[in-house]
């Protein structure tokens, strides 16, 4: 019988010993220039690949066959204010093996209304992203280029701004109604 | 910028310019069908539906940003109005976020990790009786909703007498209980096995055997498996596709391992699999686990663990959760599907730079455009019921 946590562990510990393979593998594909390094303090390592092979990268693992991600679980777009930082971070299962994997991407982007951090999106790599990145782009203002329909998803279509960033002020009314 | 409004342009031309021989139906937001504040634009020719542009958001309540405007025990009643009619599932991944990030763990006591198991798969029935009895009315069968009920106004009663309230909880906090369990409720939920055991036999009766019911949900929007996984569709939903994905084996969290279930998958046993006929079996079949479950877990906390005067539920509740600056993606099988939370947390504080929910029904209905497009209307009403979502965790 297997103790608590006992199976979480096992895909922790599976997973460390794939880091070194994959990083390699991706090097040797992509080029050095793809990969940016691992991040190891987490309890997830994590990926940092450079924004601009996000799209092939993931198509490689969701199609190599030693990998298989081909579940995206989550997409979420962290703000780093004060530093003109922003990160997507990936976060993707393998159904057959039964492994997790985070990825991660870095944009340095001013803050200015006209002129928004861009992703290449994933969307034609899963659909799940479809809706993922129509809610970064919502709440947290990151543009994903080659998105089929990139429109706000929780917000109304009219609103102004994007509320995740740590420097959003409320708004004084919306449509004339005060709502402060 | 131009190409910032590009798609908003491109949709608002779509609906203007429709042919002559289609119409624009909204169904919601304030229609019983779409359970609760969703409003999903129809393109219709006559009965058939030729485009589904589903709007969202009437219910967001902002939670990522609450999340990180405060301390990590004080988002946890936050997490039981995501998806409210599963407060304990939502709370219990939350909670298990932080306590990995602590490094706390695998060191609770087991009857913590006991009674969180029990109260969430009470938690999972009520939340299946819903999905099954609003699915009947859905379909046009009045009575399975009232019977649905009925069964959940015991395990709502029951959990109300364990933490006081009758939905919306906040009992399991980080590190422990807000209380343990009162005297009696073991032996209670035993006798409540014992009522509803012959009840999910009725019920299977009532609706599952039902041929008008059959008539209505097999062999409507059957999910195949791959176009399930790339929406990134999880919970019954993956499974009614007829695949073995459950959170609770894969990545056996809480004392699951110990636990002896079964993952019920689709069959096709009455068409195609994954139909609706299919997404609502696997519910019943859960319900089935899930009361299996329940039992053993009464059964170690009248032994094994027993109550005992020094037991404080409390007692490993840290005072201030300080945590290290680090990243973190817990997930967990909610009722409706995967639930997963990322953290990231930052140095000397106690308040999360980033909270992200991760909704199973907020990507489960993600692939309604593709299920319900080229259907009847009056189907495709079956197969948003038979998704089950729950708008407070679509919208946050």
């Amino acid at each position: 019988m297997l103790t608590v946590g006992g199976i979480g562990k096992f895909i922790v510990w599976h997973l460390n010993s794939m880091i070194g393979e994959l990083k390699e593998h991706i090097i040797n594909t992509f080029g050095p220039e793809a990969f940016v390094r691992v991040e190891e303090s987490s309890l997830q390592p994590i990926f940092v690949l450079k924004v601009d092979f996000i799209v092939d990268i993931c198509m490689f693992l969701r199609d190599t066959e030693e990998y298989y991600f081909d579940f995206l679980s989550n997409i979420s777009a962290v703000d780093y204010f004060p530093e003109n930082k922003f990160t997507v971070v990936y976060h993707l299962a393998s159904i057959p093996y039964q492994k997790q994997l985070v990825l991660k991407v870095e944009l340095t982007n001013e803050r200015k209304d006209d002129n928004l951090p861009e992703v290449p999106s994933v969307s034609s790599v899963w659909r799940t992203a479809e809706w993922h990145e129509r809610e970064a782009y919502d709440l947290m203002g990151i543009f994903f280029t080659g998105h089929p329909d990139l429109r706000r998803i929780l917000l109304p279509d009219d609103w102004e701004g994007y509320p995740l960033r740590k420097d959003y002020k409320d708004p004084e009314s919306y449509h004339g109604i005060s709502i402060k | 910028m131009r190409k910032y409004t590009e798609a908003l342009e491109r949709y608002k031309d779509k609906i203007a310019g429709i042919d002559a021989q289609e119409m624009v139906i909204n169904l919601g937001p304030q229609h019983p069908s779409t359970h609760g504040v969703l409003r999903l634009e129809l393109v219709t020719d006559g009965e058939l539906v030729k485009e589904i542009i589903p709007h969202m958001g009437y219910l967001h309540r902002c939670f990522d940003k609450h999340a990180e405007s405060m301390n990590y025990g004080k988002s946890i009643p936050f997490t039981d109005r995501l998806d409210y009619l599963s407060s304990m599932n939502n709370s219990h991944a939350f909670v298990m976020g932080v306590e990995r990030m602590l490094g706390i763990d695998n060191d609770l006591p087991k009857r913590i990790e006991y009674i969180r198991v029990l109260v969430c798969e009470l938690n999972r029935i009520a939340s299946h009786l819903i999905a099954i009895g609003t699915y009947g009315i859905d379909i046009g069968a009045f009575t399975p909703f009232m019977w649905c009920f009925r069964d959940r106004e015991h395990i709502m009663n029951m959990l109300e007498w364990a933490s006081g309230s009758r939905m919306l909880y906040n009992y399991i906090w980080v590190g422990g209980l807000f209380y343990d369990l009162p005297v009696g409720f073991e032996e209670r939920c035993n006798d409540f096995v014992k009522y509803f055991k012959p009840k999910l036999v009725e019920l299977d009766d009532l609706l599952s055997n039902n041929q008008i019911f059959i008539s209505r949900t097999a062999n409507i929007g059957a999910l195949p498996a791959d176009v399930a996984i790339n929406y990134g569709c999880s919970g019954p939903m993956l499974r009614a596709s007829g695949i073995k994905w459950d959170l609770r084996r894969v990545d056996g969290y809480s004392v699951y391992p110990e636990l002896d279930f079964e993952i019920p998958i689709g069959k096709g046993e009455m068409g195609i699999v994954g139909d609706c006929w299919d997404r609502y079996k696997v519910r019943v079949d859960e319900v089935k686990e899930s009361v299996k479950i329940i039992e053993q877990c009464t059964r170690r906390l009248l032994s094994d663990f027993k109550r005992t005067p020094d037991f404080d539920p409390r007692g490993r509740v840290p005072k201030k959760v300080n945590l290290k600056s680090q990243e973190y993606y817990i997930r967990a099988e909610n009722p409706k599907g995967e639930l997963g939370f990322h953290f990231v947390t930052q140095e000397k504080t106690d308040i999360p730079k980033r909270v992200k929910a991760r909704g199973p029904s907020f990507n489960n209905l993600s692939v309604l455009p593709v299920l319900g497009k080229g259907q009847l209307i009056t189907d495709l009403i079956a197969i948003l019921g038979s998704i089950d979502i729950v708008l407070g965790e679509v919208d946050r």
